[in-house]
């Protein structure tokens, strides 16, 4: 599915300063059940935004009307478990174009970028820095300059460089996707097959 | 005719490149596609919306199980929206040609449990599936993982994903297992070892005695495992235990077909000098039965210890506390002797035959505890079959339990297997994370063993009393 362009996203974020944020967290399987992609921002955190009763809990900084921005900033290991793309629409239909971490899980990073959802893999001490400023001062603003490959915190000299290959970078530039790439490569790939031991 | 030594990793992934992008991913040809209700809709939506055609339907394979009932399936599914799933898993199979195992076909059941047992599932394959557990096909020596539902649709339509190529790890176990330690034991000690995201970016081979021991339910336990440590999977080398299981299976070659394909994987092993990013290296007999008391897998510890204290370990000291709070638990407490309120034996962990023969070695002779709830469900219609064909069932029945029908069950609760909130369940699944059994649930994982001692006992019991 094509999405926004992505090139530099100037916001102010919001922090959820837990480690290991699974996708069970981010969606739990029960939200799991349609057919098409559909209102999964509804359900992003579901228990530990809402009580059994559907009202809102108020601890939950979803809740917290003070933050809020297009980027998601996650402690260590964001996004373990379940493969379910689920997870990135949720965070995705929820209004997040990047998700700020020291450490990804792999499939939810693949389903990240597959998405259009940026990925900025930072160092622990830069996150703790982001996490510091952010939570004094929910007005803190963060650059993401994916054309220069820097995130930096608005106001201060805290700047750091992020890693994303030169394929990645460039379809999230220009609002690329993988499936259009691959179309393209039929020939080749149905070539590749003939020889298959399989 | 010197070559360089290469790992059995590096032997199937190169095998497989199409094409590689210029600091980018690989162009990576995919032998086989599993298929299930929950995570491939949208990807057929998709085909529609561009109106592109499945390249090769006879690579995929639907089987329906994440989202499915486990009693009275001869009933229609009374969750609208799962009976939708359900239905568009079949449609959408029917109109593109791919082979479906939908609810009561005598071939449904868990995806990567009817896979292998089929011999779908191959050494030197790649193989995957919109689930993480895909791991579990690594058992074969094939190299498989889970992708999300924008690669789903990349398989369908080129048969191909778009993948970095992993670093490489070896985990080394040697020596013999002692008695009641099963391969559920095994990952469960690694991963406690290493941490939740210990592997993460990596692709492990697992080598050394412990694993050539092991059978192939076993081995497809600790791959299963593998994305637990955050490993992008796990694989064995395939060998003569790997080859007499899939020798007459009905998708397994035949005849000169079955005597190329055995010249072939006989090749597929870590030639002696490859190297790793990473090496591990672990000794039988320093694991013992494991369960964990946290929300998630790396929150583990032998039985017979008691909960770490935040200094004990790696983890952040906030999510730690954040977890055994919601856990009910207290640091440095007592395991064993803790009440359980729910057993569940099964999912794509621990819901092959063997498991069951396990757990009913321990509960043959007593009688289920009067506290406990017990959920067990086969992986598939075949291990549904062997259960009463080697008399299990009746072992089984005697001592107070019903076998359900097959399917992911209570391991993500999708369907009406929930735990209800607070409650305590010993789970031979894979996830202990927050909700994940139900909202508000708390799981403990352990083997199939430590299941059923809790099961006959009502609280957590090292199940070598029983052995």
């Amino acid at each position: 599915m094509a999405y926004d362009k992505f090139t530099v996203l100037r916001s102010t974020a919001v922090p959820l300063p837990i480690e290991n944020v699974d996708t069970d967290q981010i969606i739990p399987a029960r939200f799991l059940k349609a057919t098409e992609r559909k209102d999964f921002g509804d359900n992003l955190f579901r228990d530990w935004r809402y009580n059994s009763d559907n009202t809102p809990k108020e601890d939950f900084i979803l809740n917290d009307s003070t933050y809020t921005g297009k980027i998601l900033v996650g402690g260590k290991n964001f996004g373990s478990g379940s493969s379910r793309e689920h997870a990135a629409w949720a965070i995705y239909d929820y209004g997040f174009r990047c998700v700020v971490s020291s450490f990804f899980a792999d499939i939810f990073k693949n389903n990240s970028l597959n998405i259009g959802i940026l990925p900025v893999q930072v160092s622990p001490e830069f996150l703790d820095k982001i996490f510091t400023a952010v939570l004094a001062d929910p007005k803190t603003e963060l650059e993401i300059d994916l054309p220069e490959q820097t995130i930096s915190i608005v106001g201060t000299d805290e700047k750091e460089s992020f890693a994303i290959n030169g394929y990645k970078k460039h379809n999230m530039l220009n609002g690329f996707d993988d499936i259009d790439y691959l179309q393209a490569m039929k020939g080749e790939i149905a070539a590749f097959s003939e020889k298959s031991f399989y | 005719m010197s070559t360089t030594p290469t790992t059995l990793f590096d032997k199937v992934w190169d095998a497989h490149v199409v094409k590689k992008i210029e600091d980018g991913p690989d162009v990576f040809y995919i032998d086989r596609h599993f298929i299930h209700e929950v995570t491939s809709p949208v990807a057929f939506l998709g085909l529609k919306n561009r109106g592109v055609p499945v390249l090769f339907p006879e690579k995929t394979f639907a089987t329906a199980d994440h989202n499915t009932p486990t009693i009275n399936q001869h009933l229609p599914v009374q969750d609208p929206l799962s009976a939708n799933q359900l239905k568009a898993l079949e449609d959408n199979s029917a109109k593109y040609g791919i082979s479906h195992w939908g609810l009561n076909n005598p071939k449904n059941g868990i995806v990567h449990v009817v896979g292998p047992e089929n011999g779908i599932t191959q050494p030197g394959m790649t193989i995957v599936c919109g689930d993480s557990h895909t791991s579990t096909h690594g058992a074969f020596g094939a190299i498989a993982f889970g992708i999300g539902t924008s690669e789903v649709e990349m398989v369908l339509s080129s048969q191909c994903i778009m993948q970095p190529k992993p670093k490489k790890m070896r985990i080394l176990i040697d020596g013999k297992l002692g008695k009641g330690v099963t391969p559920k034991d095994v990952a469960l000690f690694i991963i406690s070892q290493i941490t939740a995201s210990g592997a993460t970016g990596y692709f492990v081979e697992y080598a050394g005695e412990v694993f050539e021991q092991m059978s192939m339910e076993g081995r497809m336990t600790v791959c299963n495992l593998s994305i637990e440590m955050g490993a992008r999977g796990g694989m064995i080398a395939p060998d003569e235990t790997t080859f007499a299981y899939l020798n007459g299976k009905e998708k397994a070659p035949k005849g000169e077909a079955w005597e190329a394909a055995l010249a072939y994987w006989k090749t597929l092993k870590t030639d002696a000098g490859a190297t790793f990013d990473k090496e591990l290296h672990y000794h039988a007999a320093d694991i013992e039965p494991q369960i964990t008391y946290g929300t998630n897998p790396g929150l583990g510890t032998a039985i017979t210890k008691n909960i770490p204290t935040a200094a004990d370990l790696n983890e952040g000291e906030s999510s730690y506390k954040k977890s055994l709070a919601y856990m009910g638990f207290a640091e440095g407490e007592q395991i064993i002797g803790k009440k359980v309120d729910y057993v569940f034996l099964g999912s794509c962990t621990n819901g092959r035959i063997e498991d069951f023969r396990a757990f009913s070695s321990i509960v043959k002779g007593r009688k289920k505890a009067a506290n406990i709830t017990a959920w067990l469900v086969p992986g598939s219609h075949i291990v549904e079959s062997q259960i009463k064909e080697e008399g299990i069932l009746d072992i089984l029945t005697e001592a107070g339990f019903q076998l359900r029908q097959p399917g992911c069950s209570a391991c993500l609760a999708m369907n009406d297997d929930k735990v209800p909130a607070g409650k305590y369940a010993v789970s031979t699944s894979n996830r202990n994370f927050e909700g994940r059994q139900g909202p508000g649930s708390r799981t403990l994982l352990a083997s199939p063993y430590v299941a059923a001692a809790a099961a006959v006992t009502g609280v957590v019991t090292d199940p070598r009393e029983f052995l």
